[in-house]
């Protein structure tokens, strides 16, 4: 092949990523010509047709925007406006949050690692290959999933789309009874987690460290959900209200969604990694050991390993879901009382695939005037393209469909999540 | 025999709500005082699969992707037949149908028998209502299903099909069976 022949590789739809988006990749002999991330999925315009409705109305109408991570919208968007409305919540109620966000980020890493990327690291198309081989560790992954469904279930009153967030708390808390009921599970939960740390660390990753800017939530006991400050491993310590002080979001011609950036700095990394690796020494002593043992430091700057840190983020969230339930003392009263007033409120909270942005304003009867979400993928795009711009070039001798497989194992790296940031993929890869 | 039927489907998304109708249309019908479960899902295949957790006979009806035909009804037994990969809608949030059939069949965990009637779309828009052809295929299968169901289950001569008509056999069963014969696999409901 002539070193200057053009060479495409297009992924048409991109499987296992939740969303609608093409990848295109275009190569000058071995070099890396381009590379577009292009989410063609429409935009839904929540933001706009947000504006004017009852803050009451928020916590189930922006759970419509995700299918997987509805509670990381839920919890945005209560804290943004308990913000706004200067409402101190019952710290019983904060355990619940924790619990509620604990069982969002066990399905959906559970799906995640067992289901969607995997597959990719034992040579399978898809997951239904995998288990005609793996039918137990499969299996694992369902009840892992299942189990995490059962908190959502019980916390939001239903699997999908929960209905029981609420300004000030939830429209109903469970009885320490059904919380114990969920204990068995979580503990078979987290064993099954601890395998799953193991069976992923197996697992052979390319030599692939990139130099990450990782931005997080950072509490100061706390492996971060709900609350804490914006940081960075360069120096970024903000609180959510200077989010928009500190990062941009510009529209590029080839994608749907909005690109973000850190002003003046470029892209960055939210998610799994960031979490990690900026919050290592908050994880409980077990999820720690799990990382030492599959040989995981911190800081990982191998996004192919964010399979293993996926599956320390599920000890993680088993191992905090039984705690919450061991401490949990039933509040005086399900939620705090709100009184509207004009006002802006901001927060922000760690999705399982990395940072959510909320901001509202609010009239004085408590209508939204005006919006802004940012979700993580969103916020990942850019540093998706310079991956893939660097991983590329590695491996450009590589046949066309090596490259392609390749590729879309490295997109997969982010669990992203093109329906929420417009809200599956197609690579292109031309070779010039 | 204990008999299931699952709806599959989204209400808000135009033809895609055709399984819950038929679910909906053989609960008004009375099917549940035969003793048979009638249960709405969206479809997704978790949720699906972990119906599928004994030895029950299921009915699973959903939408199918528009294919010019509007209205058309597919039947598959899904025990005997890989399902079509382009066939279902398919979410980009969730696995469906298709995933949760295929994948259970990986794992050794299909019901006793399942039989997929697939009501074909002409259209998955948000908040529109059903297509008119896909509404008159929802009654004529229901209407068709609760006949079956309930000759099947009182153990009566079925009587001859009454507002539909069929370019081929609909599925042929026996008491303890609704698997379809090879050569009954499409229907049309007119």
């Amino acid at each position: 092949m002539s070193k200057e022949q053009i060479r495409t590789i297009k992924v048409d739809t991109l499987a296992r990523v939740e969303g609608e988006g093409a990848l295109y990749v275009k190569l000058k002999g071995d070099q890396v010509q381009d590379v577009k991330l292009k989410i063609y999925e429409p935009p839904r315009f929540f933001e706009a047709f947000l504006r004017g409705r009852h803050f009451s109305e928020l916590p189930d109408l922006v759970a419509r925007i995700c299918g997987i991570c509805p509670i990381a919208y839920q919890m945005s968007a209560v804290h943004a406006i308990e913000c706004a409305l200067g409402v101190e919540i019952d710290p019983a109620v904060r355990l619940l949050r924790r619990l509620f966000y604990c069982g969002e980020w066990i399905e959906s890493h559970a799906l995640h690692v067992y289901m969607l990327h995997a597959p990719d690291f034992l040579g399978y198309p898809d997951a239904i290959a995998m288990a005609r081989d793996h039918r137990e560790i499969v299996e694992q992954g369902l009840r892992l999933k299942k189990t995490g469904n059962r908190i959502v279930a019980l916390m939001g009153g239903r699997e999908i789309h929960p209905v029981s967030a609420a300004v000030g708390g939830f429209y109903k808390v469970p009885t320490r009874i059904a919380l114990n009921d969920l204990v068995d599970d979580l503990k078979w939960g987290l064993d099954a987690s601890l395998a799953t740390t193991r069976w992923v660390a197996g697992f052979d990753s390319p030599d692939f460290e990139q130099d990450y800017e990782f931005v997080s939530l950072s509490h100061p006991e706390e492996y971060p959900f709900n609350e804490g400050r914006i940081v960075s491993d360069r120096g970024l310590d903000i609180d959510a209200s200077q989010y928009e002080e500190n990062f941009t979001e510009y529209h590029v011609q080839h994608s749907n969604a909005l690109h973000s950036t850190l002003r003046g700095r470029g892209s960055y990394m939210v998610g799994p990694m960031a979490r990690f690796n900026l919050n290592f020494a908050k994880l409980p002593e077990i999820a720690q050991q799990a990382a030492r043992d599959c040989g995981l430091r911190a800081p990982c700057r191998n996004p192919f390993r964010s399979i293993v840190v996926r599956a320390i983020e599920l000890v993680f969230a088993c191992h905090e879901a039984l705690r919450v339930i061991r401490e949990y003392q039933p509040p005086p009263a399900p939620r705090a009382q709100t009184v509207a007033r004009a006002s802006t409120g901001q927060a922000a909270t760690e999705a399982p695939r990395g940072l959510l942005y909320h901001r509202y304003s609010l009239d004085q009867g408590g209508l939204v005037d005006s919006a802004k979400i940012v979700p993580p993928t969103s916020q990942n795009q850019k540093r998706i393209e310079e991956d893939l711009w660097h991983f590329v070039s590695q491996i450009a001798t590589r046949p066309a469909q090596e490259i392609t497989w390749k590729c879309e194992q490295a997109v997969r790296n982010y669990d992203p999540c093109i329906s929420c940031a417009t809200h599956f993929l197609r690579l292109h890869l031309e070779r010039e | 025999m204990a008999l299931r039927i699952i709806g599959c489907g989204n209400l808000d998304r135009g033809d895609d709500a055709a399984g819950l109708l038929v679910a909906r249309r053989l609960r008004a019908l009375g099917l549940e005082t035969l003793g048979v479960e009638i249960i709405e899902q969206s479809g997704e295949s978790f949720s699906l699969m972990n119906c599928w957790t004994g030895p029950e006979h299921d009915i699973l009806v959903d939408a199918t992707v528009p294919t010019g035909t509007p209205g058309h009804v597919r039947v598959w037994d899904a025990r005997a037949d890989t399902l079509p990969e382009d066939g279902f809608p398919s979410s980009t949030h969730a696995f469906g149908v298709r995933e949760a059939v295929e994948l259970a069949r990986a794992m050794k965990c299909l019901p006793q028998s399942l039989v997929i009637y697939g009501i074909e779309a002409n259209q998955f828009s948000l908040g529109a209502p059903l297509s008119p052809e896909v509404e008159r295929a929802v009654a004529s299968l229901a209407d068709q299903l609760m006949e079956w169901v309930s000759d099947s289950l009182l153990q009566t001569p079925r009587r001859p099909s009454r507002g539909a008509h069929y370019t081929l056999c609909p599925p042929r069963r026996t008491r303890n069976s609704y698997r379809p014969r090879a050569s009954d696999r499409t229907m049309v409901a007119t």
